[in-house]
């Protein structure tokens, strides 16, 4: 287990847009601590993603730094792991090439790469879709294979856009449980952006609550209940309450800008 | 289920032909239309079966009943013709595949070659024929350059669209895994380019079967192209028709096996969903 923290100082991230400028993040500063699970929780157009994005390296900040492990971000690579929403599966590989892809472009050695395929496909269940194209999987079982993607690459930190965002509601809750089977096992630092807050209670350490508009810190709470947290106690349901409270009100800031104005967000 | 409905659309989608084929006899054999403009459908199989057939008898001293089975007109009409085809499209193929590479995936080279391109690509290939027998005089020369020229921009104006539709989550899941650009482009954008880049060789192979049929006509003496035409010049409508169905024959063929290999190279691939 390595000390990794990331360390997010005066992030200030802002788009040009045909309309003027948008003030995507402001005055952003965070400090993950190794082994964390944090849940970025906000609307749509609060910056949850930009942040995750320029943790990733995909889109650096305008201002501030973002440093991981000591080293400051200026591109992606394979220490921050990404697993997105839309699975970003390559469909011309098999399960098991899609899960080595990140091991067989560094050369690995063959043995140790079917080693690691094998653990990771008996860990997330994949083991009989290996051969299988990502075209025959379901949502769920396609998240899953992102997911032994990222944890192939043995980054010390996963980030996760939104990944069960397109799934039902039952297969959703048995991926937070393979999740959480999964950090505690391999011992990961993951920052999880989500709308709902549910999920958010159910998996994180602790919420990142967002603004929207500037995207800025509006609360940052750490969730001390343990796991497997049960959805219908008096604790979730408090906690649940009061960040309903937090996250509505920017929601309400968000659908008055955007009256009659349909957003692709 | 399945096979039964199949079964029975294809019995159905046998009528039209065969009755427009009896249509077409009758008239003929009622004297309504010239046998000479238009011969008998009757006339066109047996016309067929000729050219198909051997033109001489079989000797066993000369040659093995195998070989002498396939040395009718026919067999070396259809042989000349696709591998003329087939050499033509791997030129033009091989040339317009890694241009088109090249110029989807860096907007410099774009920038440099796409105004020739431009220019040269709306100049149909038959255009070029005078240019090619000046150059290549008569014979097989002509009509490769000819055919290379018809598989070579449909193969390059879809590679380069190929490159360029890549969709971005592929190029960013692939950098987050640290990808360099040699694997992003042999792993990442080669293979996701590929639906593109095989139906810009399926449109290519079409129209260099165009130029094929045509350059026979014009330079060479061999070949489904030059047969029909010098069929003509017999008033061999009969065999001009049969000519026509061999081509028909071959164009298919080579369509099937195309589409085999497409569907191989995109097992993977969920169509149009």
């Amino acid at each position: 287990m390595s000390n990794v923290d990331i360390q997010i100082k005066n992030v200030h991230k802002v788009f040009q847009s045909d309309s003027g400028d948008v003030i995507a993040l402001k005055d952003i500063n965070l400090e993950i601590k190794d082994g964390q699970f944090v849940c970025l929780l906000g609307p749509s157009g609060c910056g949850k993603s930009t942040l995750l994005n320029a943790i990733a390296g995909f889109s650096l900040p305008s201002t501030g730094e973002i440093v991981v492990n000591g080293k400051k971000v200026t591109e992606p690579g394979p220490d921050r792991g990404m697993v997105f929403q839309e699975y970003a599966l390559f469909p011309w590989m098999s399960v098991a090439d899609n899960i080595t892809f990140g091991l067989r472009i560094k050369k690995e050695d063959p043995t140790k790469i079917k080693n690691k395929l094998d653990e990771l496909l008996k860990m997330l269940k994949l083991t009989e879709f290996a051969n299988r194209y990502p075209k025959d999987l379901s949502g769920g079982m396609r998240q899953r294979v992102a997911i032994a993607r990222v944890l192939a690459l043995d980054s010390p930190i996963m980030l996760m856009d939104e990944p069960f965002g397109a799934l039902d509601a039952l297969t959703r809750r048995s991926l937070q449980d393979e999740l959480l089977k999964v950090w505690s096992e391999y011992k990961k630092t993951i920052i999880f952006v989500t709308h709902s807050i549910e999920e958010a209670i159910y998996l994180a350490d602790r919420i990142v609550v967002m603004s929207y508009r500037p995207g800025t810190v509006k609360k940052d709470i750490m969730v001390d209940m343990p796991r497997l947290r049960n959805p219908t106690s008096p604790e979730f349901n408090a906690l649940k309450k009061e960040l309903s409270g937090l996250v509505m009100a920017e929601q309400m800031r968000f659908e008055d800008a955007h009256m009659g104005v349909t957003t692709g967000d | 289920m399945a096979k039964k409905r199949d079964f029975i659309s294809s019995i159905k989608g046998i009528w039209v032909p065969l009755i427009a084929v009896g249509i077409w006899e009758l008239l003929v054999r009622v004297g309504f239309i010239n046998p000479q403009v238009l011969p008998a459908p009757s006339a066109v199989l047996i016309r067929w079966w000729q050219y198909i057939i051997p033109m001489e008898a079989h000797d066993p001293a000369t040659s093995s009943y195998f070989v002498w089975l396939f040395s009718g007109e026919f067999f070396g009409d259809m042989w000349a013709s696709f591998h003329r085809v087939l050499i033509g499209c791997l030129i033009g193929t091989g040339l317009a595949l890694p241009l088109g590479l090249l110029m989807g995936a860096s907007t410099k080279v774009y920038d440099y070659f796409n105004p020739l391109v431009q220019v040269l690509r709306p100049i149909p290939p038959i255009a070029y024929i005078p240019l090619s027998i000046l150059w290549f005089g008569l014979g097989n020369p002509p009509a490769v350059f000819l055919i290379s020229l018809g598989a070579f921009f449909p193969v390059l104006m879809n590679t380069i669209v190929g490159v360029r539709s890549v969709d971005n989550i592929y190029i960013r899941a692939a950098r987050n895994m640290g990808a360099n650009p040699f694997v992003m482009f042999t792993q990442i954008i080669l293979p996701a380019a590929t639906p593109f880049i095989l139906s810009g060789i399926r449109i290519g192979i079409g129209t260099g079967f165009i130029c094929m049929i045509v350059a026979e006509m014009i330079a060479v003496n061999s070949g489904l192209g030059y047969r029909i035409l010098e069929a003509r010049e017999y008033f061999w409508s009969d065999k001009i028709i049969a000519g026509m169905f061999s081509i028909g024959i071959l164009g298919l063929a080579i369509d099937m096996v195309v589409d085999r290999l497409n569907n191989y190279l995109l097992r993977w691939h969920r169509g149009l969903e």
